[in-house]
């Protein structure tokens, strides 16, 4: 069987429901935030397949790898921001689980 | 070429289905790396090689050795033992199902789905390579996002180390 779009876009959308599915599940704070980042990923995959597919002079169409490059760049900041607010938060409440931390303000 | 989509995406997806099962952070942080190798495989399947190798610099080497410095920092052990409860594994479940039937429903009737891998034509010569392409992009039209995404970097790090200071004012 060839391969065709479709199977990259599954695949892609698979990874999706399966960080989604974490997010909801998951109790550990920094294993939620890296099933955010899994669901990140999964976008991405989806951004390459239309640009492979979608052939610009019989090139791919590299508009959707600069836009890849800004969201892999963003998701870095992201993490970097992220990762500090659940060091700040652990200093203040020594726990990561999310059924723990249910008051507004401390 | 089919073969390999099929082992790769495994790879992605197992890795992904390890990150949401495994009870230790760190073996959640480790199959979300096995994670991101395979989905780089199948960038690289799609010629994007620039972009593969960026994904295993940045996501499988740079931000998951930060998720696994952050998880040795703050020791999480004592919610290991603790399982799930049965309704959120039912509500994360059913959505996560739900989600792949809807989205096996759209693509049954996405008709430009069915395109198979079109050729590229073959370029000799310098400046053809895909790095150099997306290079001249990044410093020609998107001139502009690039400064944005340069101040965002900055107002990140400096973000963080407000954050990280002892005493939030």
């Amino acid at each position: 069987m060839e391969l065709t779009l479709n199977h990259f876009l599954f695949v892609s959308g698979i990874l999706f429901a399966i960080g989604l599915s974490g997010v909801l599940l998951r109790r550990n704070l920094i294993v939620i935030f890296m099933c955010l980042e899994l669901m990140l990923a999964a976008a991405n995959l989806t951004l390459v397949a239309f640009s492979r597919f979608n052939l610009q002079d019989g090139q791919p169409d590299y508009d959707g790898h600069v836009l890849l490059f800004f969201i892999i760049t963003v998701a870095a900041a992201e993490v970097a921001v992220g990762l500090a607010i659940i060091v700040a938060l652990f200093r203040n409440r020594e726990t990561t689980d999310v059924t723990k931390i249910n008051s507004m303000k401390f | 070429m089919t073969f390999l989509f099929y082992i790769f995406a495994a790879f992605a997806l197992i890795g992904g289905i390890g990150v949401v099962v495994y009870r230790n952070p760190v073996s959640s942080a480790f199959s979300m790396i096995l994670s991101f190798l395979g989905l780089a495989a199948l960038f690289i399947q799609l010629n994007a090689y620039l972009v593969g190798v960026l994904q295993i610099l940045v996501y499988a080497g740079a931000i998951m050795v930060l998720f696994l410095f952050i998880i040795m920092l703050i020791n999480v052990e004592d919610e290991e033992k603790r399982r799930f409860p049965f309704f959120s594994f039912l509500g994360a479940g059913g959505i996560a199902v739900a989600f792949i039937a809807l989205l096996a429903v759209v693509l049954k009737r996405f008709a430009p789905g069915e395109a198979t891998i079109p050729k590229l034509t073959a370029l000799e010569g310098p400046g053809t390579s895909d790095t150099h392409q997306v290079g001249e992009l990044l410093f020609s039209t998107y001139w502009f996002p690039i400064q944005i995404v340069a101040i965002l970097l900055l107002v990140a790090t400096v973000g963080v180390v407000v954050l990280s200071k002892k005493e939030l004012k």
